[in-house]
Order: structure tokens, then C-alpha cells, then sequence
């Protein structure tokens, strides 16, 4: 029996990333900080994968990824998709 | 679902705005830019983040407004050298550099070795008359000099700002600017263990 488990989620290029913030303004759900001044980082229990952070971040160094978990068995197979 | 309550800070774009605008009538109001120096620099050295940026940088929401309310930006992706690294602290050396030029021209009008020169400088090369925003004798020269040359990188960052805005990304200026490059640099030393 397979049981399917999706989640779709913002991405951050942590290497590229200003840490600018206009994501953390944008973000309805307040799923992302900038926690050290590096580099922004979502949480992914919050994230719903609007998207909304993607179009604003001036670096373009945002993508939303698409994760599927098969459960073949005991174990889960998970596999990440870029969507936007 | 949360709904974000518009903060305080998040109507500071008015003061930049403001402080444009007031430098426009009297030029000793560009001290005031200073603010804008020190301000994110002692945030990212103490608190060891970029809360200036993040929060309460009015120029990064005015660039924001501008691109997405009155839609002005096209809302292309930047182009990826002017994210690279070389990019970014070579422009930010350029700063300091003419941040240290525009000084040692405020010290020669302090010691008086030359008068003072009433224009704003854009692009660091376009000089345009602004004597009527200075009149007279109120203040030392040197206090009005640094004031010009201040009001003039001001106004040259906000120019390049609304540029890139419009080519690209509402606050692609945050890319580049040379607070922000600054602030991150101090922030990756601070916490580097
Ligand atoms: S908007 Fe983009 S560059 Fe700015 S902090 Fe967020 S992810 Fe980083
Ligand atoms: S995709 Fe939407 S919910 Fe997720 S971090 Fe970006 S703006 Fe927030
Ligand atoms: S990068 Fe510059 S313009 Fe953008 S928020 Fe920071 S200080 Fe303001």
C-alpha cells in the first residue's frame, strides 16, 4: 500500500540570498526570518508554497519546490520537484 | 491564517521621502541621512542581525511601493552579476571610496584651503546648482560642505535605486546597496563560530 504525502514549500538559496527581507514582509503566514543577518529561512511547517515571496525577493534566489513521500512499506521515498 | 497588522515602521518610507524633499529646501537637513549610516551599522554589530533592513529601512519600502503599488517595476529578475559577490563589495569599496573623497572635501572647507561649492553632485560626476537650499552664513562651510556632499550620495543611491526598480524588481536596489552589503558582511563576521 503506497500512502502519499505532499508538500509544497519555499526554497531559499541560502549562498545568494541578500537577507534583504522583503519576503519577510510579504509572507502572509509569517513563515520566514532573516534569524542571523546571513540569510532568510523558511519554516516549513508554515509555508504553504504561495509563492508571494518568490515575486518579490530582489536576489530571484527563491524557488518553490514540490516534495512527495511515497510510502512504499516501511520506507519513505521522498522526491523534490521545482514548480515555479 | 495570521494577518499582518501594518507596524509603525512600516510607514518610515515617509521620511525618506521627506528627507528627499527637505534637502530640496534647506541642504543642512542631509545630516539627517546619517541616521541612515549609523543606524543598521550599530544594529548589525550589537544585535548581530540585519533588523534595519528587515524592518525599518523606509528607502527599501518606498523602492517597494513604488514597484508594486504604483506599479512602476517591471518586475524582471535581476541580472545574476550584480548579485555576485564582486559586484556587490566592488560597489561597496567604490562607496567608501568616494564616502572618504567627499570627506577630505568637507576637511578642506573646514580648514579652509577651499571654498565652499554649492552643488549636488549626481552620479558623482553631474553637478547641478543648489545654491537657493543654502543661504548664507548660519553654520560654519565645512558643516553645509559635508551637508552637499552627503545630500548628493543620497540622492545618486536613490536615483540608481529607482533605476533598477523599474528594470527589475522593486527593491533590487536591496541587492546592491551598500548598507545592506555592509550590515550582512558584519553580521557573517559576528557569527562566524
Ligand atoms: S527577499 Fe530574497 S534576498 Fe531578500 S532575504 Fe528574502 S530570500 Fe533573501
Ligand atoms: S511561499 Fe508563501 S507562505 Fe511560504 S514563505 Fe513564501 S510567502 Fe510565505
Ligand atoms: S539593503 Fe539598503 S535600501 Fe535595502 S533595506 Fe537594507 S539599507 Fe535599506
Amino acid at each position: 500500500m503506497s500512502i502519499q504525502k505532499r508538500k509544497r514549500y519555499a526554497s531559499i538559496d541560502k549562498k545568494e540570498c541578500v537577507a534583504c527581507g522583503s519576503c519577510i514582509k510579504i509572507c502572509p503566514l509569517a513563515a520566514i526570518t532573516v534569524p542571523k543577518g546571513i540569510h532568510a529561512e523558511v519554516n516549513r511547517n508554515q509555508c504553504i508554497g504561495c509563492g508571494k515571496c518568490l515575486k518579490s525577493c530582489p536576489a530571484s534566489v527563491i524557488e518553490i519546490v514540490d516534495e512527495v513521500m511515497h510510502k512504499e512499506d516501511i520506507s519513505y521515498e521522498k522526491q523534490t520537484k521545482k514548480v515555479v | 491564517m495570521k494577518s499582518k497588522q501594518k507596524k509603525w515602521y512600516d510607514y518610515l518610507w515617509i521620511m525618506s521621502l521627506l528627507y528627499l524633499l527637505l534637502g530640496f529646501f534647506n541642504i543642512l537637513f542631509a545630516w539627517l541621512g546619517l541616521i541612515c549610516f549609523v543606524v543598521p551599522l550599530l544594529i548589525s554589530i550589537w544585535k548581530g542581525n540585519k533588523g534595519y533592513c528587515n524592518h525599518y529601512c523606509g528607502r527599501g519600502q518606498l523602492f517597494a511601493l513604488l514597484g508594486n503599488k504604483l506599479k512602476l517595476s517591471r518586475q524582471r529578475n535581476i541580472p545574476a552579476f550584480l548579485r555576485s559577490n564582486w559586484f556587490r563589495y566592488g560597489f561597496l569599496t567604490f562607496f567608501l571610496i568616494m564616502f572618504g573623497n567627499m570627506l577630505f572635501s568637507t576637511y578642506l572647507v573646514f580648514s579652509e584651503l577651499r571654498s565652499l561649492n554649492e552643488v549636488v553632485t549626481l552620479m558623482w560626476t553631474i553637478k547641478l546648482p543648489w545654491n537657493w537650499a543654502y543661504q548664507g552664513t548660519r553654520v560654519i562651510p565645512g558643516v553645509a560642505q559635508f551637508a552637499f556632499g552627503f545630500y548628493s550620495l543620497m540622492l545618486t543611491s536613490t536615483l540608481l535605486g529607482m533605476v533598477t526598480m523599474v528594470l527589475f524588481r522593486p527593491r533590487s536596489w536591496c541587492v546592491y546597496c551598500p548598507m545592506g552589503t555592509m550590515t550582512q558582511a558584519v553580521c557573517k563576521i559576528k557569527h562566524k563560530n
